[in-house]
């Protein structure tokens, strides 16, 4: 084990990728010479060389479906989007292309690729920078999302991406980048999709989230272990697929669950979320399921309207208590 | 002075582009009955008139090639090898389709004959040629990529970005328009600012030229030389082929935008009757092994919709097949 960045976890990752499969290529907006606009791509050009790290033109739509013809051709792109926002450009591609093309074709075709993009908001870049999109994927089939919360999944679930032979979306939370921990060296080291974490057991209340929300879960768990309130936090990792098993399971132990996303609430994936526990444990429910998510607004740039606007640990602490004392 | 066929093609080869060249239209005229009798559904874009481009292009590329277009593509699979009867399955919705059912007449794919796919977002198919082209080079193949796309999608983002695109990573890729003149009912000069669409290239440095689309060998030659280029050069190149289709753009349009005056002078300019005319005038084939190929290709379709008239139904249980790969890496998915 070796204690590392996030940021750094990424880079080791697709560093390992690279050395071990030569079909492995990057390609994205500065990602060679400048090295990515967060510099997780660091270094891999001077290893990799100009043939394997690819600049590309600022033309999102193009990247993805390059990325999806090199993959439908034999290859395993790594597509990095600069930021989630930036998606939105490439949706055509990567809604009504990747997310179709095998199913359609009769599944005569796979599309081993990646698509990296940073992503969430608290960095004071307002409306067009700062979004979580990823209800937005999770709504369309024939995607894997993965969005990892700690350095360790950072690497194991990108290493997993990479190897899947389906398309992978894999949201980064900028945040993140320069959160630490222990990351295994195994260039082996996998960790599989739709099997999410318990981050932390606990019998009062279940807290469902995932990339930065469930580090702010964990936060919430421990300052509510002061009050007496035993949490269980689960990191869901991927959110296609979904491990609906270990949601249910613990809201099936502790009775009681807060479903946290960064995301506007707004038909967003908590609601789906929700339902699910709502559907499969109505009858063992001590209180309905609480939601925690990103107001629905357009992220104002201003820091004290903006920490509004995204969940906090205190949010979460706040939705744990409504659930225990029964206020809905 | 014109060159004669045979200076060009041997005869037999010949015969091969008129055959191919009438089993295009048998198959779309087919289509069309089989749609008026409810047996075809969704929508259905047919290809009639505008034979001399698939046929010709193709002719002029090597079959491992990749071949992708947008959704008026029954030819193009058929021209490149796909068995007509499973295309025909493929539109009435049969198991025994190209894409067992799940594609229908505007997705068809056949990894077999390096056709991959008809895409139906406008513009769309040309990034996923761009990234089949890198593919190639990367792995240090021959083939090149020829993509076929309409005069509506050079107004799109993704053809100025994969021009660009084909031009700076000099990537192997024939792109070939099919300019029939109108996107849907909206023509040529009233949605571009240069009507001549390949004068377009120029500021993506690639080189280009216009053929005349009703004319197979005329095709060919500039597709055959284009491939050359592009293959010996690692380079793209732009081929525009002017054309017109007999039909509106799909069943659904009786294309009223159109004149009956314009619509009879490009009917006389049919490339099938244009195409046997020279055969029989330059002693290629009779009339009778002409009507032999006529009869053969009718007797090929009436088969075709056999097959997929008595084809069963996808299962149910098919449903779900073909969203992900099942043996991932992943691991066990609820989707799968």
């Amino acid at each position: 084990m070796s204690d590392m960045t996030y940021r750094d976890a990424i880079n080791l990752a697709l560093r390992e990728e690279l050395r071990r499969d030569p079909t492995v290529f990057i390609l994205g907006e500065d990602v060679a010479l400048y090295e990515g606009s967060f510099k997780v791509t660091r270094g891999l050009l001077a290893e990799f060389g100009a043939e394997r790290v690819r600049d590309t033109p600022i033309s999102e739509n193009t990247i993805i479906g390059v990325a999806i013809g090199a993959a439908m051709g034999g290859l395993r792109p790594v597509a990095e989007l600069m930021t989630v926002n930036f998606a939105l450009l490439a949706m055509d591609q990567l809604i009504n292309h990747m997310a179709k093309i095998r199913y359609m074709f009769g599944g005569q075709t796979m599309l081993p690729m990646v698509v990296r993009a940073p992503g969430g908001g608290g960095s004071q870049l307002a409306a067009q920078h700062s979004q979580s999109l990823e209800s937005y994927f999770m709504h369309c089939p024939g995607i894997h999302l993965a969005m990892p919360a700690t350095p360790a999944d950072a690497k194991g679930l990108l290493k997993t991406a990479i190897r899947s032979k389906n398309p992978v979306m894999f949201l980064e939370h900028e945040l993140l980048y320069n959160s630490t921990g222990s990351v295994p060296d195994d260039p082996e080291f996998l960790v599989p999709f739709g099997k999410a974490r318990v981050m932390r057991e606990g019998s009062d209340v279940t807290i469902v989230a995932y990339s930065r929300m469930a580090v702010l879960a964990l936060e919430a768990a421990h300052a509510l272990e002061q009050e007496g309130v035993s949490c269980e936090v689960i990191d869901l990792r991927t959110l296609a697929p979904l491990d609906v098993a270990t949601i249910v399971a613990s809201s099936l132990k502790t009775g009681r669950a807060v479903v946290v996303e960064e995301c506007c609430g707004a038909a967003g994936l908590g609601g789906d979320i929700a339902w699910r526990i709502h559907a499969a444990c109505f009858e063992s429910l001590l209180a309905p399921v609480k939601r925690v998510s990103g107001l629905d607004l357009p992220m104002p740039y201003s820091s004290a309207l903006e920490k509004l606007c995204i969940p906090q640990a205190d949010t979460i602490i706040m939705a744990v208590r409504d659930v225990v004392n029964g206020r809905t | 002075m014109e060159i004669k066929l045979q200076a060009i093609l041997p005869g037999q080869k010949l015969m091969h582009l008129y055959r191919q060249m009438v089993l295009s239209r048998e198959f779309e005229e087919g289509c069309a009955e089989q749609y008026t009798k409810g047996r075809i559904t969704g929508f259905l874009h047919l290809y009639s008139g505008q034979e001399a481009v698939a046929v010709g292009a193709t002719a002029g590329l090597h079959h491992e090639d990749y071949i992708l277009s947008a959704y008026r593509e029954h030819a193009q699979a058929i021209v490149r090898g796909s068995d007509p009867r499973r295309v025909m399955a493929e539109l009435f919705g049969k198991s025994t389709g190209l894409c067992k059912g799940k594609g229908g007449s505007m997705h068809l794919f056949d990894p077999e004959h390096n056709f991959m796919g008809g895409y139906a977002i406008v513009g769309g198919q040309l990034p996923i040629a761009v990234g089949l082209a890198f593919s190639s080079v990367y792995r240090g193949e021959d083939r090149i990529t020829a993509c076929f796309f309409g005069d509506g999608a050079v107004n799109q983002g993704t053809f100025h970005e994969s021009l660009n695109w084909a031009r700076l990573w000099e990537l192997p890729v024939l792109f070939i328009c099919e300019n029939n003149f109108y996107g849907i009912g909206t023509e040529v000069h009233r949605s571009s600012a240069l009507a001549s669409i390949h004068k377009r290239t120029c500021g993506y440095d690639i080189p280009s030229e216009k053929v005349d689309g009703m004319d197979v060998i005329a095709v060919y030659r500039a597709v055959r030389h284009a491939a050359e280029l592009v293959r010996e050069q690692r380079r793209p190149y732009f081929i525009e082929a002017v054309t017109y289709r007999f039909r509106g753009h799909s069943m659904a349009d009786p294309a009223k935008y159109r004149s009956a005056a314009e619509q009879s002078i490009w009917k006389s300019r049919d490339p099938i009757p244009a195409f046997a005319k020279r055969l029989l005038e330059e002693s290629v084939a009779t009339e009778t092994e002409l009507e032999g190929i006529r009869r053969e290709c009718t007797e090929l379709v009436k088969e075709a919709v056999q097959f997929a008239e008595t084809s069963p139904w996808p299962e149910s249980s098919e449903l779900w097949d073909g969203v992900y790969v099942p043996d991932d890496a992943v691991g066990e998915s609820d989707h799968v």
